[in-house]
């Protein structure tokens, strides 16, 4: 097993990230919120390491406060797609062909819109916020955790301790808790992983267009919408944040590909 | 592209072709209106299903009186029963009657038609440089040595990770607010044309390129290129007339898909340039929770990617001769 550096890097970074949205505190002690009409506009360096923005607030603070945030937003969705998708893909799998059918034909459906149209769909019948936000994203990416559990369990059908476990009078639901969905859960979790740095970059989108989490609080696509009034006067605030959102993609989808190749390995 | 295509051997059996193209279409046609269909039916019930219902979204920001909300509840025959307003709701579709704005108060395929060449333009120059891109950057990156292909293969990565409009950003800061090479922002003209492309195109160009050329490098292995090489064709010649059309096989679909993703992308790019179009149009439909403007474009968008996935299916019959016995 060949472990590069760039895997290692990424797993730093990641940990990094998830310490910075659970314990803020750890690693600045600047109010992400105090303005300083004073200081704005504090190019990077001395008392400001990445400068401050039109309302003199300290960047560095409010990216590591903007992570919580950021990483949820995306977080919940892969989870609830997550959840939804491998029951749905189970059921199209198990419940026979009429609803094999049926199930396909509605994944292809939400396939057909793209993913922003979704999400705007689900935000104008809901309302703004971050739950409606949350419930879009994570129908845009259901049916590919779908697809994945019912190949899994269609593939699970025919191996030879799925056939014993009925061989000894184990119920159908038996078998899916105790056989099939531990085994699906492989490459269902390095597809979440994959998923988590697109959810990432689709969510900051939606904070950047003003569908997110409101504006007092940090969160980095929504910097960056407030920095694109600026741009002409300063470009600080239009870079920190979105290097944040592009090194948090990175290292979670090399994770994530890391995984995928480890389920591939063992499966084939 | 009509070079590479010329060299289809077909010639005299193109009646027959012609004759199979069109029953393909048509099977394809078939099952992508079943998927419009069921989109349509979704928007009905999502539009049903809003909370508080259709006539409060219409009575948004006033309150009125009992009468002038039955009057209203009758125009829009909203206590007809759901089957009823189902099949109302179909028929007025049938016949290209998408509704009116709730919010601008005048039909929703006026008030689209007139965005939607804004967008349109920025879809097809977006499409062609990432075709252009992408097919330069995987012939140029399609080598066997391993460094080389590990700095191809990074930075593409990094160009799939930018998010479309923070790229679209550091683009204004740069060429229109430093530089001045570009105008800044609210440009319709082929000049203002180039930065909200490049934006949206970065992303799909790294992923396209990554698929060609893995591709092309399956190819490279194969019999026929050293044929051609010992016929002393030069190493261009080889790339551009004989592998690249293998890498194109993968490539086709994945772009058909990406042109279905980039309506969407094109949303978030219009608003980054202040560009106008269906994208500026739709996020401020979304904010008013004007659910006929909103419906519309995203079945506009469901028609467009079932189109493209038929051009796609024809498209590639036609640059892979081995995809034909299936039909």
């Amino acid at each position: 097993m060949r472990i590069r550096p760039g895997l290692w890097c990424s797993a730093a970074f990641v940990a990094v990230l998830v310490a910075m949205a659970a314990f803020p505190a750890l690693f600045t002690a600047a109010d992400p919120d105090a303005a300083d009409l004073q200081a704005t506009f504090a190019p990077p360096g001395g008392a400001h390491w990445l400068g401050t923005d039109e309302n003199g607030r300290d960047l560095y603070a409010r990216i590591v406060h903007g992570a919580r945030p950021s990483l949820l937003i995306g977080i919940g969705a892969v989870a609830l797609a997550l959840l939804g998708g491998v029951a749905v893909g189970v059921a199209s799998a198990r419940l026979g062909r009429l609803a094999d059918q049926v199930i396909s034909r509605s994944l292809e459906i939400v396939l057909s819109v793209p993913w922003l149209l979704l999400v705007f769909l689900v935000v104008a019948a809901l309302g703004p916020g971050s739950g409606p936000a949350v419930i879009g994203l994570a129908i845009t990416s259901l049916p590919g955790f779908a697809r994945v559990a019912r190949a899994e369990t269609i593939r699970l059908r025919a191996a030879p301790f799925v056939e014993a476990a009925r061989g000894f009078g184990w119920s159908g639901a038996q078998v899916v808790l105790r056989h099939v969905l531990p085994n699906t859960l492989g490459p269902v979790l390095a597809l979440a992983t994959v998923s988590l740095g697109a959810m990432i970059v689709a969510s900051s989108s939606l904070s950047f267009v003003g569908l997110g989490p409101q504006p007092p609080t940090a969160e980095w696509g929504a910097m960056l919408a407030s920095s694109r009034q600026t741009l002409s006067v300063a470009w600080w605030p239009a870079v920190f944040p979105g290097v944040a959102i592009t090194l948090a993609v990175l290292a979670v989808t090399a994770l994530g590909r890391e995984l995928h190749g480890r389920v591939e390995g063992r499966s084939a | 592209m009509a070079g590479i295509l010329k060299t289809v051997p077909a010639g005299a059996e193109a009646p027959a072709g012609t004759g199979r193209i069109a029953r393909l279409a048509a099977v394809r046609l078939a099952g992508s209106l079943a998927v419009l269909w069921g989109a349509v039916t979704v928007t009905f019930l999502v539009v049903r299903a809003a909370p508080g219902g259709t006539a409060d979204v219409l009575l948004a920001r006033s309150t009125v009186s009992p009468e002038i909300r039955a009057q209203l509840i009758a125009e829009y025959r909203l206590d007809d029963p759901l089957p009823t307003q189902y099949l109302t709701y179909l028929g007025r579709l049938a016949r290209g009657d998408l509704g009116d704005s709730y919010a601008l108060r005048r039909p929703v395929a006026d008030v689209i038609g007139a965005q939607l060449p804004d967008t349109l333009v920025l879809i097809a120059a977006t499409l062609a440089l990432t075709v252009a891109g992408a097919i330069l950057l995987a012939v140029a990156g399609a080598r066997r040595r391993p460094w080389m292909r590990a700095v191809f293969g990074s930075a593409e990565s990094l160009m799939a990770a930018l998010p479309p409009f923070w790229l679209g950003l550091i683009l204004l800061s740069v060429f229109s607010f430093t530089l001045h090479w570009f105008p800044a922002i609210g440009d319709s003209s082929p000049r203002g044309l180039f930065l909200p492309a490049l934006a949206l195109a970065a992303g799909p160009v790294a992923v396209v390129a990554q698929v060609l050329r893995e591709g092309m490098l399956r190819a490279l292995e194969e019999p026929f290129v050293l044929t051609a090489r010992t016929r002393g064709i030069s190493e261009a010649a080889v790339r551009f007339r004989h592998v690249l059309r293998h890498g194109l096989t993968p490539a086709v679909p994945l772009l058909g898909w990406i042109t279905g993703s980039l309506i969407g992308g094109a949303v978030i790019v219009e608003i980054v340039f202040s560009r106008q179009g269906v994208g500026r149009l739709v996020l401020s439909a979304v904010q008013n929770k004007d659910l006929p403007l909103v419906t519309a474009v995203v079945l506009l968008a469901a028609v467009v990617f079932v189109v493209v996935n038929i051009l796609v299916d024809v498209l590639n019959w036609l640059i892979d001769p081995r995809t034909r016995e299936a039909t």
